[in-house]
């Protein structure tokens, strides 16, 4: 008797929980792999897992009627052990959705393995636009910025603005070269003049022999087509030859507000660049900004807030779908509009998410009112101006 | 000495694969090969695969230091050019996997010739900075040759049909194609340790000097060692193309240099297995410790420490002398 009526009360629950959670999804579980412990570690790496803690709270912690797990790895900088952990991830661990992963061959390897495996891919970390061009990916989407969108808001908007000579520098490879492509081709377009430009090796100590070449050059904007510590590094030896003063322009293409945080407001003041995120733009940037302040110590990047809003865009498109099933998520993904701290956004057939970006000035040491008080937002490029046309991506899968 | 020599009369009339090996080696490889035909049941494969490559890498890389006695800090340059001719000619020209790996050995030889001839002219602290600075002029090359793609590397290499008939794209599949080009380069290691030219060069190992007075050309065995290390390197990093299916940035530099001596010194120079070893243990941490973040570089390096100071010889040169037979 006791017997059976336990077993009515098991039948009963399991139902109960068949009923809350759908019968055959199990947990779902992202991974953020990100650059935890080099030169990204800054502008992604653990802040990133944190933010997507961040987006597992506010969605509520559960989906399918389980909690949301999330995992991590360094990958390193390296593109082999991305590979590797990604493969893992999918193939063992029952991974969904990776996160992040700056780095350009890092990510187009994930990239590669995701769509082999129809799993999900938002990437907030790496910047070049193949990700949603030539190597673009049914299930890839790229969230927060990438090369051109820099390049192109920063470009066009400088030269509508009337600083429409400009000179490059810029880092001697592939990366560099396609950087001072991109904005060369968007300045011209606009009706500005592309005086020259100076190339310099990869990690260069010593810019000066550069910067004299920029400033004798006379254009009213030197553009960094480089990354990094090159970006930094020329930034601060401009600021020691006093070019800024002496009245021309630095334009960075590929700057985070980290960079900016390292170099300080007095070496980096003045500079114009373009950025998809500023925490100090609005109530809801400033309340989301604040509680990541709380949990890491610093304001989010770009990178930060990438994470986060993709994190939360996944798990409502998968509450919506109902499924795991990869081509139902996507539809999900995009169909229901992306909420980025209150500008609507969407997602493209070729994985690019199109939002607003920002034209931005670094203040100066009197302007700001305090710590990460470094931006005063010039002007708001609208998401069809500043990324990419889809036709011009050339991304398989829209074609076949 | 007259124990050893009862071991080998023991086996004389062995095979002449194994000529002259004593019977506790060939159970013992028979063992390792047994473990590593099932490994992929129960590790994941991906990973083995990955040891392997690295493994094979260590090894070459051993050749010349622990036999040869001449450290090469460069030879990502090998590893990597052969990943990048591998990885382009698999992909871009449509060729099967065998004879892009044979293309990227061939670039791996190549490039040791010519690096090779010039470095071991010099010894010492400069033969490492001349083998340095050639790797280091490899990756700027592979940076900026249009065909590298940059940082971006080449990526989505298929893993193709070998003999154009064989899919590789089984995870399992490819495992064993790996396993046989790992056991291949570690049979080449052995037999040429082995044999008399192995003989000669540890003489010029441990005395140029002497080996030259007895009438050795000690420059062509160096070169020849450096040569077939070179190979053998360019052999392992066209083999990592098809289990990532790519190759980058990360393979010419000079962190990969430093890596595979961390392997070689880790697990023992000199000795047959300490690559080995040494390539398990830092592949495994690596992998291992890949969501721990920035301890993974501490932890290394604290081992790299302790390995140094207590025990240079490395895990099997410990094992070596407690057991008191070559490893």
């Amino acid at each position: 008797m006791s017997l059976s009526r336990t077993m009515l009360f098991a039948a009963a629950a399991s139902f109960v929980m068949l009923g809350a959670a759908n019968a055959e999804e199990g947990p779902v579980r992202i991974g953020v792999m990100s650059d935890m412990s080099g030169l990204y570690a800054d502008l992604s790496g653990p802040g990133s897992v944190e933010a997507a803690q961040m987006a597992i709270e506010d969605f509520g912690g559960e989906l399918f009627g389980h909690p949301i797990e999330v995992v991590q790895a360094d990958h390193q900088n390296r593109a082999d052990l991305a590979s590797t952990v990604a493969r893992e991830w999918f193939d063992d661990d029952g991974v969904d959705a990776i996160f992040d992963v700056p780095n350009s061959s890092a990510a187009l390897a994930v990239q590669e393995l995701a769509r082999e495996r129809e799993k999900f891919f938002f990437i907030s970390g790496a910047a070049t636009s193949r990700l949603s061009g030539d190597s673009c990916s049914p299930t890839g989407v790229h969230w927060m910025y990438d090369t051109y969108s820099l390049a192109n808001g920063t470009g066009r908007a400088l030269v509508a603005e009337g600083a429409d000579t400009w000179f490059f520098l810029t880092a001697d490879y592939a990366f560099g070269h396609s950087l001072e492509e991109d904005t060369g081709a968007v300045v011209e377009g606009a009706g500005g003049e592309v005086m020259g430009a100076v190339r310099h090796p990869l990690d260069t100590q010593d810019f000066s022999s550069y910067l004299l070449q920029a400033q004798a050059s006379g254009a009213e904007i030197i553009g960094l087509a480089n990354a990094g510590t090159d970006t930094t590094n020329s930034i601060r030896q401009a600021a020691e030859f006093g070019i800024v003063e002496a009245g021309q322009r630095l334009a960075g293409l590929l700057l985070f507000i980290t960079d900016v945080h390292a170099l300080g407001l007095d070496t980096a003041q003045d500079l114009v660049l373009t950025t998809g995120f500023y925490w100090d733009r609005d109530d809801q940037t400033r309340d989301f900004a604040a509680r990541f302040e709380e949990r890491m110590g610093m304001r989010p990047t770009m990178i930060h807030a990438g994470v986060y809003s993709s994190a939360l865009h996944f798990f409502k498109a998968l509450e919506e779908a109902g499924t795991k099933e990869a081509d139902a998520v996507m539809q999900q993904v995009r169909d229901i509009p992306v909420d980025l701290f209150g500008e609507e956004a969407m997602v493209r057939e070729d994985g690019r998410m199109v939002h607003d970006m920002y034209l931005v000035r670094v203040k100066s040491p009197d302007e700001s009112e305090g710590d990460w008080d470094y931006y005063e937002i010039l002007r708001t490029i609208p998401g069809d101006e500043a990324f990419r046309p889809m036709e011009e991506g050339d991304c398989p899968h829209l074609t076949n | 000495m007259a124990e050893r020599d009862m071991n080998i009369s023991d086996v004389s009339g062995g095979s002449a694969l194994l000529q002259g090996v004593e019977r506790g080696y060939v159970i013992f490889g028979i063992v390792a090969i047994l473990v590593l035909l099932v490994a992929p049941f129960v590790i994941y494969p991906v990973f083995v695969m990955k040891v392997m490559c690295f493994a094979l890498f260590a090894l070459a890389f051993n050749l010349l230091l622990g036999y040869g006695g001449l450290l090469s800090f460069g030879h990502a340059a090998y590893y990597g050019s052969a990943a990048y001719i591998t990885a382009h000619t698999v992909k871009e020209w449509g060729l099967t996997p065998e004879l892009g790996l044979i293309l990227g050995a061939l670039t791996g030889a190549f490039l040791g010739l010519v690096f090779g001839w010039l470095a071991i002219r010099q010894a010492g602290i400069y033969f490492a900075m001349v083998t340095l600075a050639f790797a280091q002029m490899i990756y700027f090359f592979a940076l900026q040759a249009p065909f590298t793609g940059g940082e971006d590397g080449i990526q989505a290499v298929p893993r193709g049909e070998l003999f154009g008939v064989i899919s590789l794209r089984p995870d399992l599949t490819l495992y064993y194609f790996i396993l046989v080009i790992f056991l291949f380069g570690f049979y080449v290691v052995f037999r040429t340790v082995h044999s008399p030219f192995g003989q000669v060069l540890k003489a010029i190992r441990e005395n140029e000097q002497r080996a030259i007075s007895l009438g050795y050309r000690t420059d062509h065995y160096k070169l020849a060692t450096f040569v077939l290390s070179a190979t053998l390197s360019g052999l392992a990093g066209a083999a990592t193309v098809f289990v990532f299916q790519l190759a980058s940035l990360t393979y010419v530099h000079w962190q990969t240099s430093g890596e595979v001596v961390l392997m070689s010194l880790l697990g023992g120079m000199g000795t047959l297995l300490g690559p080995i070893v040494g390539a398990i243990l830092v592949v495994t941490l690596q992998t291992y410790l890949a969501p721990f973040g920035a301890w993974i570089t501490i932890i290394l390096g604290a081992i790299f420490v302790v390995c140094v100071l207590t025990f240079r010889e490395g895990i099997v040169g410990v094992v070596q002398k407690y057991l008191k037979k070559p490893l």
